[in-house]
């Protein structure tokens, strides 16, 4: 293992990050205010409660799952696509690295970065509502394998774009919306059933709803079932990356 | 000695059917500089690109120090580093955090003292904590050259290091060169430029259609190849070439003050003797002489046109 080689890469991504630490920061700590003072004021005023839990700290753990997903994936997919880009790739292409050292240093920091966001985003949310974490273990897992997974899957979009827009097209058209459709700021359980069904096709939902269960322990699906799904789409991502490495995909003619 | 760079059969068919190198052989000295000349895409920044790891051979062999590209990567790529044709570099990057970069690519701690050492060689160290994208473009290319060397390479690679430099920059480039060259390490550079590879190779490739046309070393192929020019300044310029000398092939030029005689140095006489006898029976008083050696550019042109390119 070339542990500098990786240690040059996370740190030189990390460098990225908090050269723009106001944009890397503000600006989901201000999205996530906003959230909270639209959809847990306003709304939340005509909502007592989801499943016992206010509906303002209900919605807290969808937010953090928002953020830590979309950033996790677009930090992941912009530090590959940059190079690419630029043209500096030549550098990670011509060192005695393998694909595995450099999947490692792009992944761990946009995994970190989207880790470091997760948590500032739950303290922010403490200023708003009273929190208690149930099952701290379990939130920190949840946590750890969305970001890791979401930052591989970012990597994966980064190999694949050509350019900025199809950089952008998935995180913008699939991400968000899944998320969104994926019980952040509801309970599956206040849809139609025939909507509830539509719903379990869509793999945030489990994500959204094991994370909230370690928070409250009430759940849309079973924990278990959380855990099946986010661990199926971290080793589909992991495949994905092997194709990728191995057949030199979009990075080496 | 055996080679440091060696290919068998090295080749490289891209995805469009394009060969843009057909089954090379060749063997890199320890130590020596090779230039590889050739036109554009030619083949020669596929060859470098292969051996670095940048496009994946489709045939063939390659050894860098003894290890397989492929199979010892890690090994063969340790002993190398690479100036890219283009210049790639992050903008918003500070020149040292750049080169220290390079250096943590190539698994080795930081050595600081290494790094400002390169630095002032190239004179970037007032530059150290300067971005990137606040540099001028030679400044930036000394970067990339900076970045290779920041890990020690055995082996350098420099891809048209002097296209669109300018003058001071190309006069370093060469010191810089010739440094390297007394530590031992082989230097590798396609240019074309002939006056490159005539300035500071040791033996020279030319490089066609992806083919290696011929590799020699740079004195022999002068004096193999080389064919010289006998100029003859007259005293009285005189209107055409006299009937009589008409077998010599004599260009005239400056208003028929000077004949120019070429001759082929390995030929089995040169026939000088005979013309300068012809000339005083013609009655032609002269008021110099001198001979003048074809250069590379020369040499390069008519292996390049013989090729059909």
């Amino acid at each position: 293992m070339n542990w500098q080689a990786v240690g040059a890469i996370y740190r030189y991504e990390m460098m990225r990050f908090f050269r723009t630490i106001a944009q890397s920061f503000l600006s989901p700590v201000l999205s996530t205010s906003l959230y909270f003072v639209v959809f847990g004021t306003a709304i939340g005023s005509r909502i007592n409660e989801v499943e016992g839990v206010s509906y303002g700290a209900f919605i807290v753990p969808g937010l953090i799952m928002l953020s830590v997903m979309t950033q996790a994936t677009t930090n992941a997919s912009f530090g590959i696509y940059f190079p690419k880009f630029i043209g500096t790739v030549y550098e990670l292409l011509s060192a005695p690295v393998n694909f595995f050292e450099i999947v490692l240093g792009y992944v761990g920091a946009a995994a970190t970065k989207a880790l470091l966001i997760g948590l500032v985003i739950m303290a922010t949310a403490t200023l708003f509502v009273d929190l208690t974490v149930l099952h701290p273990g379990a939130m920190v897992a949840f946590l750890l394998l969305t970001c890791l997974s979401f930052a591989l899957f970012g990597f994966i979009i980064g190999i694949w774009a050509r350019n900025f827009e199809q950089l952008q097209l998935i995180p913008l058209l699939v991400v968000t919306p899944l998320v969104f459709l994926g019980g952040a700021f509801y309970s599956i359980s206040m849809l139609p059933p025939g909507w509830q069904t539509v719903t379990y096709f869509n793999p945030v939902v489990y994500l959204i709803s094991g994370f909230r269960w370690a928070f409250f322990g009430t759940s849309d699906v079973p924990v278990a079932l959380s855990l099946l799904a986010i661990a199926g789409f971290l080793i589909l991502c992991l495949s994905v990356v092997w194709v990728i490495f191995r057949t030199g995909y979009r990075i080496k003619p | 000695m055996p080679a440091i760079v060696e290919t068998r059969g090295l080749t490289k068919v891209y995805g469009d059917g394009t060969e843009a190198l057909k089954p090379m052989d060749l063997d890199i000295e320890e130590g020596e500089i090779l230039a590889l000349l050739g036109p554009n895409g030619a083949g020669k920044t596929t060859l470098i690109s292969m051996l670095c790891g940048l496009v994946s051979p489709s045939g063939g062999h390659a050894r860098v120090g003894g290890h397989d590209i492929i199979t010892g990567y890690r090994a063969a790529r340790a002993l190398i580093g690479l100036v890219p044709q283009e210049i790639a570099l992050e903008p918003f990057q500070k020149v040292w955090d750049a080169v220290r970069f390079t250096r943590g690519l190539f698994g080795l701690r930081r050595d600081d003292a290494h790094i400002e050492d390169v630095l002032r060689k190239l004179s970037l160290w007032d530059k150290r904590r300067a971005r990137i994208n606040e540099l001028s473009g030679g400044m930036k290319r000394r970067v990339l050259i900076a970045k290779a060397l920041s890990h020690r390479p055995r082996v350098l690679f420099l891809d048209e290091p002097t296209a669109g430099v300018d003058v001071d920059l190309r006069r370093d480039m060469w010191d810089m060169v010739a440094d390297l060259r007394r530590d031992g390490v082989t230097i590798i550079l396609t240019t074309h430029y002939i006056e490159e590879a005539e300035a500071i190779a040791d033996r020279v490739g030319v490089i066609n259609n992806g083919e290696l046309l011929l590799l020699e070393q740079k004195q022999a192929l002068m004096t193999r190849l080389g064919r010289k020019t006998l100029r003859i300044e007259l005293r009285r310029p005189v209107e055409a070439v006299p009937g009589a000398l008409s077998g010599y092939g004599l260009e005239l030029a400056d208003d028929g003050r000077s004949l120019s005689y070429h001759y082929d140095t390995q030929g089995e006489g040169t026939g000088i003797t005979a013309l300068l006898q012809d000339l005083s029976r013609e009655g032609l008083a002269l008021r110099d002489i001198h001979t003048r050696q074809s250069s590379l550019e020369e040499i390069f042109v008519d292996l390049v046109k013989g090729d059909g390119a």
